[in-house]
């Protein structure tokens, strides 16, 4: 029985997903039976990581419920929560299908969580398909959108070929260490460390281009634009920070763990693909002008400035990523459900354009959505500030100067795009036929809330979580 | 424990701007309501700084007032706030500015006044945090966080241009000060390598020993971004189109305390923290002044805007400033500080009275104006007692500063000083030409004929700048006493560098950096100073 310890909270989402699935086919319209049961589901998972808090569970082997990975969970319990109350009247708007909705995004975190518990390549790789999968539906579940069925496709292609090349890492390490399990990898790769053979390099290379494909490292990043702009809004931010989380969590797991004794070896290439993935995302965002593409070229620069967390490594390293994913989850989902608040079915409202003279129609949402933007471009007093500063500080701290000033001159590239939107909000006339909003539901607006008093909270009084993410590391395997 | 005052005096207006945001009313009272309010808590805060400035002990060097809580304790960060000599008066000033900028948008402002307000007291809030910061990190935070309200005030209630200013302004403060950031967390960590513990605070990390080439890029960064803010030549092409862009309000305060930030930051982080760097840039800073300076003044004069002439005499005036802080010795650093104060409030009253002008006549071209005299008597005077500060005529506030700074400057090099000099006569010119061509001679224009002379309104913003201007002018006393001993203690901590610059003979120390420009990732590597070879 304690065997299930570990995965109590898994289980727990689990459940609400087949409960919310059994509830669809059941519910008179116009009821939210599956959004009340989303929400209990998450509700527990976020108690029961809470209770195996320090408890070290584990379960059957392969599934670790180590402090880190019930940061991770909470992390990813709270961005379902707020995309959940985001997506209650947003998703009966644009008529999408409320039972599989729900059904796939608990599902998505369900496999989520498990990955970034799991100290066993397969059981990775396990995960890695089950959030991956209801994703790829996610993002073409509006049935008659072109854009989205086209998103959908061109994820799932390339999906699929990264996790080709995941599983193909996995063979190659268990070549050449005769096991799957982290425990195990680490000592056997330790003890070659000094002169590694091609079939390890082939392995840790490999599995590096599954990590980056799912982080959206350049330049594996070619499917972010399309699948973001294509997909819902709402389920563009649920994977913009679901995804990166529980992929970031896995990768720094295996990274530096397992694989950490062959750290001289891969540091050299990861420095080069986060110097590109900054750069990248940071300059390419500048010339977009739908605003979910901006933020996907935004995501994939946050994607840069993590690894450069990853690289820096050591403790400092680890907790700056877990702390900047945390930062990075509550700015995002809220900037993502601005937009999809402001869309209806027939306008998406994600064009540049759409957001001119916002300020003056709709000036609470203005407000949010320009603090969400500033957190991006990492101005204080907001969440963005201390995690770009916490990742800067395990970069300096390693003497990677280089990828600090790399870093900090990208965020003022990326500060342009931004801008580029506030200035639309806030300093652009409205035009004549400015295009209708519909009303701000109550429970996003709740969403919202939470999301901006979250960013203002890390930025101002962050001592407490930081102290969470530095002991969530302290007994990281 | 006592009356946390300075906290009550940085968050005051932060305070007021929020409730700003949730005053009700019909449109017309509520901007009304609103305007006054705003009024009321900056002058509060203004009454709290003139409380401050009683309260301190002008003999001491020490930081006073200081009060200091744990913030994020795993890094040494501390909210660790305190004021001393260099500070005191630029709180003073910012308390003193606010109000009449606030005031004088009550004429210009109209649209969305509450916003505006809200902003106006944020950005106040900002930099009082900038200037009572004794943490390098919490320094940071005001200085970045300062950034967003001048952003909106200059993007939303600016002229013409104001979105290009307003972008252009932000981008470029922010990458100056990115880099020092990376050179903040660079101390911290050199702090935490030498002493086992992370610090931000700046007392902690002046007992750091650095070696030459840390010294080098951590001042380069350190630099970068307050010679940007300053602004000092070549880094000032953002200044004259922020200024212009900005509206009356937010000129004020741009020119009159921003500016100075970039100064401060110079004599209160670059220069202390690296003594041996200070010494070995100085002449190079030094250079760049006096080129801004006069550079300042040649572009002054052929400007037809007289915004954009005002805007050009700041980086003439600033580049004076610079200069003397370079000097390093008393003479120069207190005027270089007696000529921050005096160029905020002469510059921040010249943008009041082109700001007056503008309301009048819708735009700000020196050829449209001509024999204001007739029309406008009152507000010729007071204009007139402005120019002639900024000019820097005996009696008046301008005066002092430039004088101490010259005789500063002098002490150290007098090529530097002779050059400077020039700058002083420049400034004759064309403050005067213009000053000439705007309010003497015939009426031209027969739009100018009739104007209305200054109201009671405008009466009460001028006023108390005039007044300041000649007390300062008249009675520099009271306002060098408190910033002698910090100033001292500044320039002793940077002349420790002396010996070590002087025993290489300032060219080794600089050869010694060679090495370094080829291999930057190696700073750090060796935080305790080693001598270098050779």
């Amino acid at each position: 029985m304690s065997d299930l310890a570990a995965i109590i909270p898994m289980l727990i989402v689990t459940l609400s997903a087949i409960a919310a699935m059994l509830a669809e086919a059941f519910r008179e319209p116009g009821e939210r039976i599956p959004t009340g049961l989303g929400l209990i589901g998450l509700v527990g998972a976020i108690l029961a990581s809470v209770f195996l808090w320090d408890r070290q569970a584990t379960a059957f082997g392969v599934v670790l419920a180590d402090n880190f990975a019930l940061f991770v969970n909470i992390v990813l319990c709270v961005v379902g929560i707020l995309t959940i109350l985001l997506s209650a009247e947003v998703i009966e708007r644009e008529q999408l299908p409320a039972g599989e909705y729900y059904a796939l995004t608990l599902f998505a975190i369900a496999g989520m969580m498990l990955m970034g518990s799991a100290t066993d390549l397969l059981v990775i790789f396990l995960a890695l398909e089950i959030f991956s999968l209801s994703v790829y539906v996610l993002t073409g579940i509006r049935r008659a959108s072109q854009a989205g069925a086209e998103a959908a496709f061109k994820y799932f292609l390339l999906g699929a070929f990264s996790s080709a090349f995941f599983l193909y890492g996995v063979a190659f390490t268990f070549a050449v260490t005769g096991s799957t399990r982290l425990e195990q990898i680490g000592p056997a790769i330790a003890a070659q460390s000094m002169n590694p053979g091609i079939l390890v390099l082939l392995a840790v290379g490999m599995l590096m281009v599954g990590f980056a494909f799912k982080v959206s490292a350049v330049p594996f990043h070619m499917w972010t634009p399309d699948a973001y702009q294509g997909a819902p809004t709402i389920v563009t931010g649920f994977m913009s920070t679901a995804v990166k989380t529980a992929a970031f969590a896995a990768f720094v797991r295996v990274f530096l763990s397992a694989f950490g004794p062959l750290s001289t070896s891969w540091i050299p290439l990861l420095w080069w693909i986060a110097v590109a993935t900054m750069v990248i995302g940071s300059v390419v965002g500048v010339v977009q002008t739908n605003v979910k593409r901006m933020l996907a070229y935004s995501s994939i620069a946050h994607a840069g400035y993590l690894l450069v967390g990853l690289i820096a490594g050591g403790q400092t390293g680890k907790a700056a990523v877990l702390f900047y994913l945390a930062t990075y989850a509550v700015t995002n989902v809220g900037a993502f459900g601005v937009v999809a608040v402001l869309g209806t079915r027939d306008r998406p409202h994600d064009e540049l354009s759409d957001f001119a003279g916002l300020w003056h129609r709709r000036p609470g949402l203005a407000a949010l959505m320009a603090v969400f933007l500033l957190s991006l471009g990492g101005f204080p007093p907001t969440a963005g500030f201390i995690g770009k500063w916490y990742v800067f500080n395990a970069a300096v701290q390693q003497d990677q100067y280089a990828l600090a000033i790399v870093g900090v001159l990208t965020s003022v590239v990326s500060v342009f795009y931004y801008l580029r939107i506030v200035v639309m909000m806030y300093m652009t006339e409205q035009p004549a036929e400015a295009p209708r909003t519909p009303a701000l539901p109550a429970l996003a607006t709740a969403a919202l809330a939470v999301a901006v008093l979250a960013v203002f909270y890390l930025g101002i009084l962050p001592a407490r979580v930081l102290d969470l993410a530095a002991e969530s590391v302290a007994t990281i395997f | 424990m006592s009356f946390p005052l300075l906290t009550a005096i940085v968050f005051l207006p932060l305070l007021g701007a929020a409730s700003l945001l949730v005053v009700g009313g019909r449109d017309g009272e509520r901007d009304e309501r609103v305007r006054r309010l705003a009024l009321g808590v900056s002058l509060v805060a203004f009454l709290l700084t003139l409380a401050l400035w009683a309260g301190f002990d002008p003999a001491s060097p020490d930081y006073q007032f200081v009060e200091r809580h744990e913030w994020i304790p795993a890094f040494g960060i501390a909210y660790h706030i305190g004021v001393d000599g260099i500070s005191l008066l630029l709180i003073v000033l910012t308390g003193f500015l606010t109000p009449l900028a606030l005031l004088s948008s009550w004429g210009s402002v109209r649209k969305k006044v509450a916003v505006f307000s809200a902003f106006m007291l944020a950005l106040e809030s900002a930099m009082l945090g900038v200037f009572v910061s004794i943490d390098l990190f919490l320094f940071y935070v005001f200085w970045d966080a300062m950034l967003i309200p001048m952003y909106f005030l200059i993007g939303i209630w600016g002229y013409d241009r104001r979105v290009y200013a307003a972008i252009k302004f932000i981008l470029y403060t922010m990458a100056g000060s990115v880099l020092m950031l990376v050179a903040i967390i660079g101390l911290a960590y050199l702090h935490s390598a030498a002493t086992g513990a992370y610090s931000f605070d700046l007392l902690d990390l002046f007992t750091l020993d650095l070696a030459p080439r840390t010294q080098f890029w951590f001042f380069l960064a350190f630099t970068v971004a307050f010679a940007i803010k300053v602004p000092l030549f070549p880094f000032h092409t953002w200044l004259p189109d922020a200024h212009v862009e900005a509206p009356t309000a937010g000129s004020v305060i741009l020119a009159g305390v921003l500016l100075k930030m970039g100064t401060y930051g110079l004599l209160r982080f670059s220069f202390p923290l690296f003594p041996e760097a200070a010494l070995y840039f100085a002449p190079y800073l030094a250079g760049l002044a006096v080129v801004g300076i006069i550079y300042g003044a040649l572009v002054a004069m052929v400007q037809p805007d007289l915004k954009k002439l005002v805007a050009y005499s700041s980086v003439s005036h600033l580049g004076f400033v610079v200069l003397g802080l370079c000097a390093m010795n008393p003479q120069g650093v207190q005027g270089a500080i007696y000529q921050m104060l005096s160029h905020g409030i002469s510059t921040g009253a010249l943008f009041l009275i082109v700001g007056m002008l503008s309301d009048r006549r819708h735009t700000r071209l020196i050829a449209e104006f001509g024999g204001l005299k007739k029309a406008m008597p009152r507000l010729t005077g007071a204009f007139l007692v402005i120019t002639l500060s900024s000019v820097a005529l005996p009696g008046l506030n301008g005066f002092i500063g430039e004088f101490l700074i010259l005789v500063g400057v002098f002490m150290w090099d007098p090529r530097f000083a002779a050059f400077a000099a020039s700058g002083v006569i420049l400034s004759a010119v064309y403050m005067l030409w213009m000053f000439q061509r705007v309010n003497y001679g015939p009426i031209t224009n027969e739009k100018n004929r009739n104007l209305p002379d200054l109201t009671a309104r405008e009466a009460w913003v001028l006023g108390p700048t005039i007044a300041m201007v000649v007390l300062m002018g008249v009675l520099p006393g009271p306002f060098l006493r408190p910033m002698a001993p910090a100033v001292d203690r500044v320039i002793e901590r940077v002349e420790r560098g002396r010996p070590v610059v002087a025993a290489e003979n300032g060219e080794k120390w600089g050869q010694t950096l060679f090495p370094a420009l080829q291999s930057p990732t190696e700073i750090g590597s060796d935080p305790i100073s080693p001598e270098p070879e050779s």
